[in-house]
């Protein structure tokens, strides 16, 4: 009986983990013997599960840990983004609600299949080698697939989860096979192996092997050129999943994608830094450009997280400390103005019905001011106008490219985000300066106070940025 | 300590806050909101004279210094004014009160959001000519866009859409290239913080990058020639009290930027770049004067003439001589007081007539013989007659720019011979004349509430126009201050360069 429970304490480190995974079984369980009208119980069942996770993921000491022989690490990088990206599950389950109800879609596989993606994106997170990088990421995406087609009879339901789960496969397979490149030339899965046996010097399967793997990762960060599948996506499927999709599983993949080209390969990051600026260039234009003649919201936010993606990734190129830190705190406010952003694309409702044209916001200034305030904010926010939190954003990423003295990424980075200022703007005007149409159905209580939270820490972070600045430097110092 | 600076830029957004919690949907409730927005800047400008009490105008240094941590140790939250600043503080507070009683009748739509804007930009404003901080500098600066913007969008003309995003655009794009600059400063220096940065020495090539940078958001919001097309636009369809702010305050950050950091942080590269300036600013006196001859519209005809004005701004400031700077400053206090004056004028018969075409009037002096003095006045000091406020400026710029440059002062001269044509012809083509049209026949002379405005501007427009010495004193020291750096950066260039023959 002794050697069983001596493991225990081994397996400490993943707790909010097995946390996640017991919970989706049970909640599972309790979802197939109770039927469909459980949904609602499993719904908040689900909320309470994450936040137990994150309650624990909280308590967690700084120091770093290793578990599963290496292979699972838990540092205070892992644990900034995993508060996030639990943070961010929850909340967009909390303003799913409404929406599922009122669509008659409340199928309780819905809040499984979240907390099954979320345990996915934990272990993206916490992968300390290959394999269980790799495993968390197909069941991360396994149950991003089916969430997009969740609307079985919805046609672009279920095109946005044919193209998502055919895109992600490929995608996959080319991640696959740049890991199998890298472990052939280095030897080992494990990333501070990968750095030990690459000592500063890359033979051409590294990198070929590195191509591959940041292609795999650029398609879930959903960067130019493999962001294809976004739009689309965003726009298909239900729009909490599409909350869901823009928020958390984007956080998850940008930490992977951080720990991977940082602790496997920080020595060779000349090979990498090239990549990163192509695709960070690629998605700042192409998401300051594609959204301008968008006319769906869902469509031109979609546009607009490529675009940010994109600002994030500044921060990475630099490669530095205060680059990780940039992308931390870049990934954090951008979650939650997306968040924001969202809860206002929930209640573009009038009665039962649903709309997503952008023209549908018309006049919104005074049929509902409230909420026409906060998306207004969030939009300048998200155009990087200060004193608004998107500017402190964008502040600490291009510093730290400046700091690498990549001058041109940050020149054309900045003027990109003036192009990208012009959809932002054109949402406030058509909120404040066009006529009015008819009024939406007042927001529900969850999409409201999701949307007051957004809106004051986006109003007034300027005043108060130190918490998450700190936060995020811990984050970033616990890298090296 | 105190914390006088940042009771300047809380009071007007505890103003914007009682007004958003006040209910507008009755004729008590509007009424509410003109007298809160009108008390909280009363107080701003009682706190304003205050803070001039408090301030020392003999010396060079910062004061009523107040900071506080912020984004880290080398990017706090400093304010703080010098003689540069304080009068752009107290003009800025100063109008505001004037802002909102032009606007008490005229805007009839969305009060609460109105008046909620002009006091969220008015504590921007200030934010902006008290910063001490690079990134507050900027943070400042950029926020004033938002309101302003919805300013112009929300309560603007038929072209107000366009207008505002044009004016929102424009400034952005200037102002992006200047956060970069910011950046590299940061990484340079280490830190933010103007004073320390006063004390800094960039490298001579660096210098030049970071003030065309700089240049880039300055000469956008001055605004210089050729970038000045977004100004007329945002002139003719923002709202009247709109009009004044833009031309009277917000143009002028460009000016103080200029004084604040182009030409202290980076001297060797502001002798370098004088005869560029000097150029584009003897060619937008020429140019937007002809310009302005030309104008059909009252408003950009004004619009046309402020940046003719801000010609003479840029011209001394990079005479890089006391006169110039001094004149400059003096042109940017005296052109705020004037320029706003004037579109209230405008704004006056604006009310009534509903139409800015210089040709649906004519013969005003029959029916509004005080408004015809007053515009009289205004016309007057815009043109820069001797007496007036617009005079002192234009002179001791002129002198500068003449002691730097004869041929630039040449030119700029006749800038001063074509401010008096279209001025004086757009005077005489809406007061002269016959009173022909029908729709004039029955106007009204200003009211009480439009004196209220007008008397007080026409009173400083004459005293200091009498009196220059009065605002000149407070420019003296930061003026001899910062001379004394270029001056000292004058000579080592030299130095290097005849140890390089």
């Amino acid at each position: 009986m002794t050697a069983p429970l001596a493991a225990v304490p081994a397996l400490l480190p993943a707790l909010p983990e097995l946390v996640l995974a017991a919970g989706s079984l049970i909640l599972v369980l309790i979802g197939a013997l109770a039927g469909s009208s459980s949904q609602r119980f499993v719904q908040a069942m689900t909320v309470v599960v994450i936040l137990v996770a994150a309650g624990l993921v909280v308590g967690q000491s700084d120091v770093r840990e290793l578990a599963f022989h290496g292979a699972f690490i838990v540092d205070g990088f892992a644990r900034f983004m995993k508060v996030i990206v639990l943070l961010a599950s929850a909340l967009s389950l909390v303003m799913a609600q409404g929406f599922l109800n009122r669509q008659k879609a409340n199928a309780f596989e819905f809040p499984v299949l979240v907390l099954l993606s979320t345990l996915g994106m934990m272990v993206m997170i916490s992968a300390h080698d290959l394999i269980a990088l790799y495993l968390g990421l197909e069941l991360s995406s396994l149950a991003l697939y089916v969430i997009a087609a969740f609307r079985r009879d919805d046609l672009k339901s279920t095109e946005a989860g044919l193209k998502y789960f055919v895109l992600g496969a490929l995608s996959s397979g080319m991640l696959l096979y740049g890991a199998s490149l890298i472990y052939g030339f280095t030897g080992s899965v494990e990333f501070t192996a990968i750095a030990k046996a690459l000592n500063g010097h890359a033979s051409s399967g590294v990198i070929f092997g590195l191509a591959f793997l940041m292609a795999g990762l650029a398609f879930k960060i959903s960067a130019v050129p493999f962001h294809m599948w976004t739009p689309d996506v965003y726009e298909g499927s239900p729009t909490p999943v599409t909350t869901f999709f823009a928020s958390a599983p984007k956080l998850a993949a940008m930490a992977m994608t951080v720990r991977v080209v940082m602790t496997a390969f920080p020595d060779i990051a000349g090979q990498w830094q090239q990549i990163i600026v192509f695709i960070a260039l690629g998605s700042m234009g192409l998401g300051a450009f594609a959204a301008i003649g968008q006319s769906n919201i869902k469509r031109l936010l979609a546009y607009s997280s490529i675009g940010h993606i994109g600002f994030a990734l500044v921060g990475l190129a630099s490669g530095t400390t205060n680059g990780v830190q940039g992308v931390a705190i870049y990934m954090a406010l951008y979650v939650l103005m997306t968040l924001g952003a969202f809860a206002c694309v929930l209640g573009m409702r009038r009665g039962d019905h649903y709309v997503e044209t952008i023209d549908e916001l018309a006049g919104l200034g005074r049929t509902n001011p409230g909420m026409a305030f906060g998306l207004a904010m969030i939009m300048f926010s998200l155009a990087g106008i200060p004193p608004l939190a998107g500017f402190f954003a964008k502040w600490y990423v291009f510093v730290a490219a400046v700091e690498a003295k990549l001058y041109i990424l940050a020149v054309i980075g900045v003027l990109t985000s003036a192009v990208g200022a012009f959809y932002y703007l054109r949402i406030v005007k058509i909120m404040y300066f066009d006529e009015p149409k008819d009024a939406f159905a007042p927001l529900d209580g969850t999409l409201k106070s999701v949307l007051l939270v957004s809106t004051m820490i986006v109003f007034l972070f300027w005043i108060w940025p130190s918490p998450l600045v700190n936060a995020a430097l811990v984050a970033a110092q616990s890298l090296h | 300590m105190n914390h006088l600076l940042l009771g300047l830029i809380v009071l007007p957004l505890l103003g914007a806050a009682l007004i958003l919690l006040t209910s507008d949907d009755s004729q008590f409730g509007l009424r509410n909101i003109r007298f809160t927005a009108l008390f909280a800047t009363v107080l701003t400008f009682a706190l304003s004279l205050l803070a001039w009490k408090e301030f020392n105008p003999a010396s060079a240094d910062f004061q009523l210094v107040d900071e506080a941590a912020w984004l880290s140790a080398s990017i706090r939250f400093k304010l703080g004014v010098d003689g540069f600043s304080m009068p752009f503080i107290l003009l800025t507070t100063f109008l505001m009160p004037f802002c909102i009683v032009a606007s008490w009748v005229s805007v009839e739509k969305r009060v609460k959001e109105y008046m909620m804007a002009f006091l969220v930009l008015e504590a921007l404003m200030i934010g902006v000519f008290s910063a001490l901080d690079l990134v507050l500098f900027y943070l400042f600066f950029e926020a004033g866009l938002i309101p302003m913007f919805l300013i112009i969008g929300i309560w603007g003309g038929k072209r107000r859409i366009y207008a505002s995003f044009k004016f929102f655009l424009y400034t952005l794009l200037g102002s992006l290239l200047m956060l970069i600059a910011v950046m590299v400063m940061f990484h340079e220096a280490h830190t933010t913080d103007i004073p320390t940065l006063l004390a800094y020495k960039f490298p001579a090539a660096m210098q030049t990058w970071l003030w065309v940078a700089f240049f880039a958001s300055f000469a956008v919001k001055m605004p210089m020639w050729p970038v000045h097309t977004w100004l007329p636009d945002a002139h003719v369809e923002a709202p009247t009290a709109g009009s004044v702010i833009l031309a009277a305050i917000l143009l002028k950050m460009g000016g103080y930027g200029f004084i604040r950091i182009s030409i202290p942080l980076f001297p060797d590269a502001s002798l370098f770049f004088a005869p560029l300036v000097f150029t584009m600013s003897a060619i937008a006196i020429v140019y937007t004067s002809l310009v302005a001859l030309m104008q059909e519209d009252i408003k950009k005809l004004i619009a046309y003439s402020s940046v003719a004005h801000m010609g003479f701004v840029t011209m001394g400031l990079f005479s890089l001589n006391a006169q110039g700077i001094q004149g400059a400053m003096f042109q940017m206090v005296s052109h705020g007081l004037v320029s706003g004056a004037l579109f209230l004028c405008v704004g006056v018969i604006y009310d009534r007539m509903h139409t800015r075409e210089i040709a649906a009037y004519g013969g005003l002096v029959n029916r509004m013989p005080r408004y015809a003095v007053i515009f009289m006045i205004f016309t007057m000091a815009n043109v820069g007659l001797p007496g007036t406020a617009g005079f002192v400026g234009e002179f001791l710029t002129l002198l500068g720019a003449f002691r730097a440059s004869p041929w630039v002062a040449l030119f700029a001269t006749t800038g001063v011979i074509l401010s008096a044509c279209y001025a004086l012809w757009l005077y005489a083509r809406v007061v002269f004349g016959k009173l022909e049209k029908p729709g004039l026949m029955t106007i009204q002379d200003v009211s009480g509430r439009e004196l209220a405005i007008l008397v007080p501007l026409v009173v400083l427009t004459i005293w200091y126009g009498v009196q220059p010495g009065a605002i000149l004193d407070v420019f003296a020291a930061p003026t001899e201050a910062l001379l004394k750096s270029t001056q000292a950066a004058a000579q080592a260039a030299q130095s290097v360069a005849s140890a390089v023959r």
